[in-house]
């Protein structure tokens, strides 16, 4: 069992009681809710008449359902409307600050909390989506929750759960030139498996996690559960506070220095326990993609897609049905594999810094005939700040399409999907079996430059051959 | 699709039905139910959209829609059942599809919470003995009676020890799977956890 890690210490902080059947009781100390998780849970306290406990403690956002080409209201997707209005009545009733389109801090949920200096470190983040690991970048214990648990927390502020095992994930060196965050992520997830984080809280740790800005961290740490990991997390350094300074919701003057006091004593010990430790070498990751129907099915740029004998026995099934999913060979290359369209954008690459790597790739380029790109800024802010460094106007004179954000083509639940068996590129989290809105879409995951390298081609490219 | 459906509630103990299997590891929720399902405001109508775009595919023959499996209540899978999103809306549309009980090598964490919290105990058994229960399905009804006090399926030929863990099955025996009210005793304790918590003392507070 772990020991003195961050993650033993956050839950100790938090747990409240330990619970007759053998779990602890574990208060939360923000709840992220949106529109697509939470109506059914406001309608559960209903019926059981009960009230938000700590309404200060619940932040809502609106971010899968929104249209990305035109936000006026009503949308023209009836249910998409029905349930924007149910989560402003929802949150109007119980005193909750929204997020809502206009607000100048929409967007999707796991973009926006760390813009608005609401993520810090130390604290338990839930919210109704799994991609809430993300938070964990600041050293928070954060995670994916279900609908009943949404009500749990908005009725009691805490969750009845069994404490999760600790896995260090030490990554050495440094990432190479073009190869991103994401690509790290995708080999990690590739040589630990899809279900290898279950029962687990990830620590990513050592020098390559070090060096990594606080965006790219968020991509490593958004993308745990695609390892099975409901939990990644980062203990925090200096470059975790500057992120989070003078934030709307960061504390302020002399609450700052107390915040900083305890937030320096926040981390892992040296001496820690863990349940687990992996080491690899960061230097080795080359630009990544996936070619199957989970993520954990990735190769670098200029490997081949594996036959079925390099597979493990385990591994066997989910190849061969991806392998006729994909219609892909085994065997066969990943490098000029045609692609339709390309898709920058999600809680895991449409922050402000996704959006400049690309735009480095594309400016002065065109986007290739037979490929629909576009881009969707995770939210209004970073679109604001991609329109005040010009970024938009690269994105719109090299051929994509510009968008307002949202959570888009990475779940395709608006109007933004793949048509019939599509390949696109994207810079998304899944590439499960219709995730991008076709049930028999295809979808090739890969970091934000590598995106922009495959608009231009026209097929999946090695971003390295665009940059100096 | 079953005629009428009722949310389990109370303490949950034993549970008899039919199994029905279906093959393959991570198999996700996106799978389980397609994103477009989401766009609802209640669960009720979930359970026909269960596995939409692999039945289709499948053209009548996805276990689902297999005439002899309409009856079927506990479902046999494979590794890492349930990964991906946190939709609740998957186990919701199993459940309103008809089935109270999932057998499987090993679920997803979250999907896994969700099925507790929802009233829908989740065993795992190992790799072999799930092989044994499928291929038997394949050939002919498996009626499987779930004592959960002794962790033990039984059929007439086979006999399994289930495994869950020791908290899940506490809950459902007590009835204290639906946490609410459990977590709500707390009350008092809550709110002291609240004022020691560092950071609520120096936040910014949203207005």
């Amino acid at each position: 069992m772990s020991q003195d890690t961050l993650f033993d210490k956050v839950w100790d902080l938090h747990k409240v009681s330990s619970l007759p059947g053998g779990s602890d009781q574990i208060f939360i100390g923000l709840h992220l809710i949106h529109e697509v998780t939470s109506p059914q849970a406001f309608g559960a306290l209903k019926d059981k008449k009960l009230k938000v406990k700590f309404p200060h403690r619940t932040v809502a956002t609106v971010d899968h359902i929104v249209p990305t080409d035109n936000q006026s209201r009503p949308f023209k997707d009836n249910l998409a409307e029905q349930m924007i209005e149910t989560l402003e009545k929802n949150c109007l009733e119980h005193k909750i600050r929204f997020f809502n389109i206009g607000s100048g801090n929409q967007g999707i949920v796991h973009v926006v909390a760390p813009e608005l200096g609401l993520t810090q470190p130390g604290m338990t983040i839930a919210c109704g989506d799994s991609h809430t690991s993300t938070h964990g970048a600041f050293g928070s214990i954060a995670f994916g929750i279900g609908t009943s648990q949404v009500r749990d927390v908005l009725a009691t502020q805490t969750l009845a759960m069994n404490k999760l095992k600790v896995r260090q994930i030490w990554c050495e060196n440094k990432l190479s030139k073009g190869v991103y965050a994401k690509d790290l992520v995708l080999h990690i997830i590739n040589k630990l498996g899809v279900k290898a984080g279950v029962g687990f809280a990830y620590e990513f740790a050592g020098p390559a996690i070090d060096e990594l800005s606080m965006e790219e961290r968020m991509t490593i740490c958004n993308m745990s559960i695609e390892g099975g990991a409901r939990c990644g997390y980062i203990n925090p350094d200096k470059k975790t506070f500057s992120y989070i300074k003078n934030k709307l919701c960061a504390p302020k003057n002399e609450n700052w220095d107390k915040a900083l006091r305890w937030w320096e004593l926040l981390k892992s010990d040296e001496n820690s326990i863990y349940d687990d430790v992996i080491k690899l070498d960061a230097s080795k990751v080359e630009p990544t993609v996936t070619w199957g129907i989970t993520p954990g099915q990735s190769i670098s740029i200029n490997e081949h897609i594996p036959l079925l004998d390099e597979l493990s026995p385990n591994d066997k099934l989910v190849a061969k049905e991806a392998y006729e999913y994909m219609s892909f060979k085994p065997g066969q290359l990943i490098k000029d594999t045609p692609v339709d369209v390309c898709f920058i954008g999600s809680c895991t690459n449409g922050r402000i810094s996704d959006l400049r790597v690309a735009a480095k790739v594309l400016k002065g380029k065109k986007v290739s005939n037979n490929v629909k790109a576009f881009a969707v800024p995770g939210s209004e802010k970073v679109a604001t700040e991609a329109k005040q460094e010009g970024i938009d106007q690269i994105f719109k004179d090299s051929g994509f399409q510009w968008r307002e954000p949202g959570c888009s083509m990475c779940l395709a639940m608006n109007s933004d999907k793949l048509i019939g068996n599509q390949v696109s590129a994207s810079s998304s989290n899944r590439n499960f079996k219709g995730r991008q809105g076709s049930p028999s879409g295809r979808t090739l995951l890969m970091s934000p430059a590598m995106v922009a390298a495959a608009a231009i081609n026209g097929k999946v490219s090695d971003v390295r051959e665009f940059i100096n | 699709m079953k005629s009428e459906f009722t949310s389990p509630i109370g303490k949950i103990s034993n549970m008899n039905g039919q199994c029905i299997s279906l093959i393959g590891n991570d198999i996700d929720t996106d799978r389980i139910i397609p994103a477009r399902f989401l766009k609802c405001v209640n669960f009720d109508s979930l359970g026909e959209s269960v596995f939409e775009d692999d039945r289709k595919t499948l053209k009548g023959k996805h276990p689902f829609d297999l005439e002899e499996n309409k009856n079927a209540s506990i479902l046999v899978v494979n590794s890492n059942f349930g990964c991906g999103s946190s939709r609740e809306h998957a186990p919701q549309a199993l459940m309103r599809w008809g089935i109270q009980a999932i057998i499987g090598e090993s679920f997803a964490d979250i999907f896994y919470s969700n099925c507790i919290a929802i009233g829908i105990p989740c065993f795992t058994l190992p790799k072999k003995s799930i092989e044994e229960m499928q291929n038997y399905c394949d050939n002919q009804f498996l009626f499987l009676e779930i004592d959960l006090k002794k962790s033990l399926a039984k059929s007439k030929e086979l006999n399994f020890n289930l495994e869950i863990k020791e908290s899940s099955r506490k809950m459902f025996l007590s009835g204290e799977w639906d946490a609410t009210s459990t977590l709500l005793e707390n009350e008092n304790l809550i709110e002291k956890k609240f004022n020691l918590l560092p950071y609520v003392k120096f936040n910014t507070k949203l207005s």
